[in-house]
This record gives structure tokens, sequence and C-alpha cells, in this order.
């Protein structure tokens, strides 16, 4: 009479859900134990931040912090917001980090405004945070920042395809990243003063928001050709849109007619530079902006020397086309010094 | 217990509370909930204290608000994937009409757009029956949009006062926690009473287990599902009211995970995904496990990445306990 | 025709429905009287279903009328057949599964608390709903032990059977019980034309939509022979055999006039 059947089933149910919360925590917990070996510096507890977990970028970022923190002899906790975007998982993961204790808190921000609150509380409770890659707004809001000045990484790759296209009337197509990033912006500008142009001028023929989307870009850069057959020069956020842009300029026909330039340096993107498929592209550093924040966090926790200001972490043009005026490395070099 | 009488002694009624008990389908989740709970106290020193544990409330919160609304149309055999893409509106909303300086002005405006926005789904659900899937696909894709074009890809800061008021703190002993948390507590409570305790709620679960009898039985199914929408909607403006307490930064592009966040929470508290069963509490409890799996974790020295396979296998045994007890009933 | 002073408790004359071109019921008559089970019978096809979806308010008839003791109705929806006492038990058993039973027997009449709980605050009277409806169950002889447990732990001869309390509950006038036992078997089916005795025992008239002959020859005091979308005839099964109704319904055999003509009483 009594359903029995159900009842039993409900409590196996409540079994199967209790095991697999204890399986996967011990699955986990043996996986995250690699930071805690060798620790000298009294098992410092470092927290890093990153945007997402599913780009190259964050994962050369993620990988170079643990080898610091491994050699150092600190714990690395990396922790990431969910989606490009994703204020609340930071403001969260910075919060569950100080709760847990961490010396540092290394953050490539998702909003550089939305966070400033979770970041003043971390400061407030003893923890130095460091932004990589990303400032804050205000920058101040972080005891210190490492990252590439994107500004003036901008400014190369706009002068590069100034450089390139010579004489010619330019009529300059943007494949932007997220409309309002901070970073974003930065290239933006730093692009169009490099290139030597302003924002509203008729030599831009297009612009597109792509979220450095490579599928995206290849959308936008297909409707952009559309609306402007005589485009030749190309601003992209970062190298998987100038991919994505190539394969729209390509199936156009117009491969000898655009110079794509773009900012990143993946090994994929360098190797895309060594293929023609880029023209050039200004590679950044993410593995010292890594290095150097957990060597920060580190140092913090041993002596109480705070990190401060804005540390460049420096960006290289690498293109196998070389012009006069403008340092470069060729692909061989930009292949070495890849990261993702 | 072979009696067969259909009278009921106060005995039979005792018995059958216990029986009830025993078989409430909460249980699953509540272990889960424990289990986690013992196991991270006993790895981790920092997480059972005080502040963590109201760390873990105040983070549950926006997503805990919302699932109380994705657990009312999963409920009625629908899904909302627009929800947390309302709130996020709701947010735009209250922080830009807030800059003409009436604070009031904007949480009645954001309401009244949550509520349009909820009766605009729930008109498609239930007049030109649409499923829900389909419906709030779109909707969750053009109010995406919309707010980016009404925030300008902009970020706004949201003043300290009546907007951030859900964020602000209060002490009961050493346990400092936020209005925030006694909200999400407060819509629990009242949705729980109405689903359990009003006709209202058996309707919504009786539309949602068969709609033809509940039609053959004279419910007006329509209005009961429309009246789910227009509910999820004043849910939805209440966690943007919170969502701006925790975070006072009206974001166009928050909690953009938030709509299959509050599935999972659902999902995980033992609310079946082919409607017409399950519970607000469990909701809750699923609500929590998903933040003390990600506060607990984080304890634990975790990365994120594992976080998330630790929730994704929890998802995949809710599911199978919920397809096995229907296959068993069926 | 037998002189009868008794009005029909539920009457229907010349009730034309049809979809397109399909005439799904072609000028049909219904006379339902008090204390009676009445059977309809037809083969596949022939309109009953749609003759007892217009009785119970379940679509509106082109043409044609319904009356109840003898008063023009207007059924636009079930909600209006069941407020004029009509209560329909359907053959897919409209309960819902995941609720109790109480909850299944008061479903879309609940009872609210009385007082501010009731009128402010939209409470239920569970206890009462509860009561209510293991009374009812022990009024039916239906033996089920809690009223707190849900529908889907019942067999399917409990389930049709708190569906059958349902409307036996609240059913003032008329029940319609459509194939209440083509889900069952064969203990379960006995069950539930025990059920229909009991609640004719209680002055409550039935309607009973069924193919089983020997279920209908059991309990029917009258049977209402359904053709071509029409009453080919009623007729008395103490007079007809179960080979003679089925030649009936097939059109092999004509019924005599009197039966054509609505039958004894």
């Amino acid at each position: 009479m009594f359903n029995r059947n159900k009842a039993r089933s409900l409590r196996i149910g409540a079994v199967l859900l209790a095991g697999s919360v204890a399986f996967t925590l011990a699955g986990c917990s043996g996986s995250s134990s690699g930071g805690s070996s060798g620790g000298s510096g009294g098992n410092v507890k470092v927290g890093l931040i990153t945007k997402t977990d599913s780009n190259p970028y964050f994962v050369k970022l993620r990988e170079a912090a643990q080898a610091e923190a491994d050699k150092k002899g600190a714990t690395l906790v990396a922790l990431a917001g969910a989606f490009d975007g994703d204020n609340e998982g930071q403001v969260a993961a910075i919060e569950n980090l100080v709760s847990q204790g961490v010396k540092g808190i290394l953050i490539t921000p998702n909003s550089s405004s939305g966070i400033l609150t979770a970041i003043k509380s971390a400061r407030d409770a003893g923890v130095v945070v460091i932004a990589l890659d990303t400032a804050t707004d205000p920058e101040d809001a972080v005891d210190a920042t490492y990252a590439t000045d994107n500004k003036a990484a901008g400014v190369t790759q706009g002068k590069w395809v100034k450089a390139t296209l010579g004489s010619t009337a330019p009529a300059l197509v943007m494949l932007d990243g997220t409309p309002g990033g901070t970073v974003d912006t930065f290239r933006h500008d730093g692009f169009l003063e490099g290139f030597g142009t302003t924002e509203g001028s008729s030599e831009i023929v297009g612009q597109e928001n792509t979220n450095g989307d490579q599928t995206k870009a290849q959308t936008a850069m297909e409707n952009l050709l559309q609306r402007a057959p005589g485009v030749n020069a190309l601003y992209t956020i970062n190298e998987p849109a100038a991919a994505g842009a190539y394969e729209a300029i390509k199936a156009a026909g117009k491969t000898d007619q655009v110079t794509i330039g773009s900012i990143d340096g993946s090994c994929t993107g360098v190797a895309n530079v060594k293929s023609g498929i880029i023209g050039a592209t200004v590679m950044q550093f993410p593995a010292k902006m890594a290095e150097q924040g957990v060597d920060a966090v580190v140092t913090y926790a041993a002596d109480g020397t705070k990190p401060s200001g804005f540390n460049d972490t420096g960006s290289q043009l690498i293109t196998d086309k070389p012009v006069t005026g403008l340092d470069s490395k060729d692909t061989t070099w930009g292949a070495e010094n890849c990261w993702g | 217990m072979t009696s067969t009488t259909a009278g009921l002694t106060g005995r039979d009624l005792s018995r059958a509370r216990v029986s009830r008990i025993l078989r409430e389908p909460l249980l699953g989740p509540l272990a889960a909930l424990i289990v986690a709970i013992i196991i991270f106290s006993v790895i981790s020193q920092t997480f059972l204290n005080p502040y963590n544990l109201s760390l873990i409330l105040q983070q549950s919160v926006v997503v805990g608000i919302l699932a109380v609304g994705q657990t009312l149309i999963i409920l009625t055999s629908g899904i909302d994937l627009s929800i947390g893409s309302v709130a996020v509106l709701g947010t735009i909303v209250m922080a830009q009409v807030s800059g003409g300086g009436n604070p009031i002005l904007a949480l009645g405006a954001t309401f009244v757009v949550c509520v349009v926005l909820g009766a605009v789904n729930g008109g498609l659900v239930t007049l030109l029956r649409l499923p829900p899937f389909i419906v709030t696909l779109g909707t969750f894709t053009a109010i995406q949009a919309a707010t980016r074009l009404l925030a300008g890809s902009q970020t706004y800061q949201v003043p300290d006062g009546v907007l951030t008021f859900l964020g602000t703190s209060f002490r009961i002993g050493t346990f400092a926690t936020t209005y925030g948390v006694v909200a999400m507590l407060f819509v629990y409570l009242i949705v729980w009473y109405a689903l359990s305790q009003t006709a209202w709620g058996k309707h919504v679960y009786a539309v949602g287990g068969n709609v033809t009898a509940s039609k053959l039985s004279g419910i007006k199914s329509n209005r009961t599902l429309f009246s789910v929408y227009l509910v999820t909607g004043v849910i939805a403006a209440i966690a943007a009211w919170a969502a701006l307490g925790r975070i006072p930064n009206a974001d166009p592009n928050a909690y953009q995970n938030a709509n299959l966040e509050t599935i999972t929470a659902v999902v995980i508290g033992g609310t079946s995904l082919f409607g017409g069963r399950g519970s607000v509490i469990g909701t809750l409890i699923g609500t929590l496990i998903v933040g003390v799996l990600r506060n607990g974790l984080t304890q634990a020295g975790v990365d994120s990445l594992y976080q998330n396979i630790a929730t994704g296998i929890l998802v995949i045994v809710a599911v199978t306990v919920d397809q096995f007890a229907r296959r068993r009933s069926a | 025709m037998t002189t009868t002073t008794a009005t029909p408790v539920l009457q229907a004359r010349g009730l034309v429905k049809k979809y397109g071109n399909v005439t799904a019921i072609n000028g049909a008559d219904f006379d339902l009287y008090p204390g009676e089970v009445l059977a309809v019978v037809g083969d596949n096809g022939a309109g009953k279903s749609s003759l007892i979806k217009a009785l119970a308010g379940a679509l509106i008839p082109d043409q044609g009328e319904i009356l109840m003791n003898g008063e023009k109705m207007n059924f636009r929806n079930t909600r209006d057949a069941r407020a004029a006492g009509i209560e329909t038990v359907y053959q897919d058993l409209a309960v819902i599964p995941a609720l109790d039973i109480a909850t299944n027997v008061f479903l879309g009449r609940e009872v609210r608390r009385k007082g501010i709980m009731g009128s402010v605050f939209r409470r239920l009277d569970m206890p009462r709903m509860r009561s209510e409806a293991s009374g009812h169950l022990a009024d039916l002889k239906i033996g089920i032990k809690s009223v707190n447990q849900a529908v889907e732990t019942l067999s399917g001869g409990q389930r049709q059977g708190v569906a059958v309390v349902r409307a036996a509950a609240f059913g003032r006038g008329v029940i319609i019980m459509d194939e209440p036992t083509a889900a069952l078997g064969v203990k379960e089916s006995g069950q539930v034309i025990d059920l229909i005795r009991s609640i004719r025992d209680r002055g409550i008239p039935v309607v009973l939509i069924s193919h089983d002959m020997p279920h209908v020859f059991e309990v029917s005091d009258r049977i209402h022979v359904h053709r071509l979308g029409q009453r080919a005839g009623v007729i008395d099964p103490r007079e007809r055999s179960m080979s003679e109704v089925v030649a009936l319904m097939t059109g092999a055999e004509r019924p005599s006039e009197a039966e054509q003509a609505g039958g004894v009483r």
C-alpha cells in the first residue's frame, strides 16, 4: 500500500547526492595539492581570480602563477568569473578568498568599477590586492597593477598598419571587443592615435563588436564587407577576432587588399602572423604579470612591503613585415615567447 | 501498514505524518547539504565560522530569489530562460530612473518593467500556446540586447540609500547578515505558503502535473499559468533590488548565467523538470548547496573549474533521482 | 410510449454539431431520468463521445437544446455544466498524480479556512477537506488508508475511485462516467461497478458510457443506443440480449418503434 519503492528510491537518491558531494570533494582536494608542497614561507596563500577559465590567455596566466607559487613555496587558489563580464562571480570569489585567509589576491577584473567595493573590503581586511592585465577604475583602488600598457599596444598596432598602408588613402574597419570594456577602450583609442586618425573620421568605414570571439568576428566582417567593400585597414581587438575576420576577407577574395593588425601574442596568433593571415600582432606577456604578482604577495607576506603603482609588463610588435621606425621581432622570436 | 479503513484515527494520522516525512523528496538534497557542510567543516578551518556562513547566504541572495520564480515556472512544467536577464534589465532601469533623484520611483519603475516582461512571457505561453522554452529563449535574447542598448553598454554606480538597502548589514549576536538575506528568506516563506496553503498553489501543481485534468477539474489553467509568470516578474524585480544591494553597480553584463544557475538550484532541490512536483524549500536547499560548494571548495583551495565539475555532477545526480522516482511512481 | 410523469433530470433535443463537412452529432436526443443508470453505447465513431461532451459542457452544439429538470441550459464550458450539477469522470483519469487524494477530490473547489486566515490570507482548510474526503471515500466503500497520500501511489482502480468520489461528492444532479473501466483489470472494474450502484442508491442518476456489454447489462437500468450521430433508440436490458444490442449498434437490426421513440420507463 504505502509506496515503499518510492521511499527507497528517494533514500537511494539521498545517498547518491551525498556520496557525489563527498566523491567530488575527495577528487578535487587531491588535484589542488600541488601548490602546498615544499612550502618555506609559512605557506602563504595567494588567490588568483581571472576573468574566465576558458581563455588560453588566462590559462597561461594561471599556469605561470602556479609555477611561481610552487617555486616560492606558496599556495595558489585559482578562481575565475563564469563568463566574460561576470562581476558577481568575481565579487564572491574575493569574499571567499578573504574568508579563507589569503595574503594577497591577484585579479583580472571583469568590471573595472563594479568590483571596487569588494576590493575595498578585502584591503580593509589586510589583504593586498593586485590587478593583473586589466586596471581598475580608478587605478589606485588596488595596491598595484601589473599589466600591458594597452594604449601603448594599441598605438603600436595603429602605427604599423598605417605605415604598411603607406600613401594609400585609408579605409579602416574596427572590430572591437566588448563595448565599454576598459582594455577594449584603451586599445581602440591607442590604435586611433597610432593610426593618426580620430573617432568619427570618414577614414573609419565600419565598426562592430565581436566580444573577441572568432565566429562573431567572422560574421561581423562578412557584413561589413558588404557595406564597405573598399576596406584596406583592419583593427582587431585580439587574434581570434583577426582570424575570424580573415576568413570573411578570404571568402570575399580580398586578402591582398586588407592589412590586418592585432594584439595578444598567443601562439596561434603568432602562427597566423607567420602564415600571413595576420599582418602583425602586438604581444603581451601574461606570464610576467602573474610571476610579478605572486612575487609581490610573497614579499608582502614576508616583510610587509606592499607593491604600488602601475607596472607595465611590456608589449612587443611581432611581424615578418617590419617597417622602419618601429621596433619589431620576427615570428621565430614570437613562437618562442608566445603564450597558450 | 495494511489497514484499509477509510476513516482516520489520530494514530493513523500521526503514522501518515511519519510516512510522509520518510518519503519526503527533500531528504536527498537536505542530506547532501548536511554532508557537504560536515565535510567542509572538517577539511577547512575557515569554513564553519559565522562570517563565512553569512557570506554564503549573501552570495546566494540574487540567484536564490530568482530561483523561487524559476521553481514556480518549472512546477507548471515550463522553464524560464529569461529570468536573469529580466532582473538585469531591472537593475539598469533602477539605476537610470534613480538618476532623476527619486529612488522610490526607480524601484516602482523596476517592478513595473519586470512584471510587464513577465506578462509578455506569460501571454505568449498562454494565449499563443507557445512552448515556454522557445518563448523565454526569445525574450532572453531580446531583453539582453535591450538592456545593453538602454545601458549604452556602460555600468552605473548606484548611490547608497533605498536602492542599496538590501545590502545593509545588521547583527544577530555574532552573526552579521544583510537585509537581502532576510528578503530572500521572506520570498521563500511567502511562496512556500502560497504553494502549500492556498488554492492557487494547488492549481499551480495541478496545471504542471496534468493540464488536461486540471481543465476538466474546472481550473482556469491559462489564468493560473499567466499568474505564475506575473509573480515571477515580481520576483525578478526583488532580485534586481537585491542585486544592487549586493553590488551597487548596475551592469548590463551581470548575471548572464543566472538563468541556468536558477535551474541548477531548482533541479538539485528536487523539483521535477517535468512539472507538478517539487517545492521551494527544496530550491532553497539547492541554492544553499551550490553556495556551500562554491564557498567551501574555495576554502579548501580548489580551483573554480573543479568547482564547476562538482556542481555539474550534482545536477546530473539530482535529475537521475528525479527520473528514478518518476519511473517508480508511474 | 408509456405515460410518465417524471421530468428527465437531463434532456437533450435535436443536438447538432458539425466540424466542417463532418457531422459529429446529427440531431440527437437524450433523456436521463431520476435515480437511474443510463448506459450509452455505440460503435466507434457513432458520436457518443461528442454527445457526452455537449452534455458536460466540453463542446457547444450548433443547434438543439439541453435541459435540466425541464429548464433550458446554456453551457459555455465545463465549469458551467458543473455549476449546474453535472459532474464528469473521464476515462483518462482526470486526477493529478503528484497531489494527494484530498486535494484531488477538492481540486477546483477548495475550501478555505474561516475568518481572516481564509478571507485575507486565502489559507485552505486542509483538515476539513481531508476529513470530508475520507468521509466520501468511506461512503462509497473505497478502501484507502490515508487521504494524505499522493494519487500516484494508488492502483488504477483506486485512482478511478478518487475520480468518482470527486464527482459523487459534488454531483448534485448527474454523474457522467466516460469509459470508467476501460483502463482497469477485472477486479478493479468490479469495484467501479459497485461504485456506480452506490451512487445510484444515493439517488444520483448516472450516465455510463461503455464498450463493455457485460458491465452495461450488469448495472444499467436503460441503454441508449447511439448510431450515426443520433439516438437510434433506448432499450430495456431485461428485454434485449447483448447480441441484439450489438446488432442495433451496428445497424444490423432496427429498434422497435417504442424504442426509437425513447423507450420505456
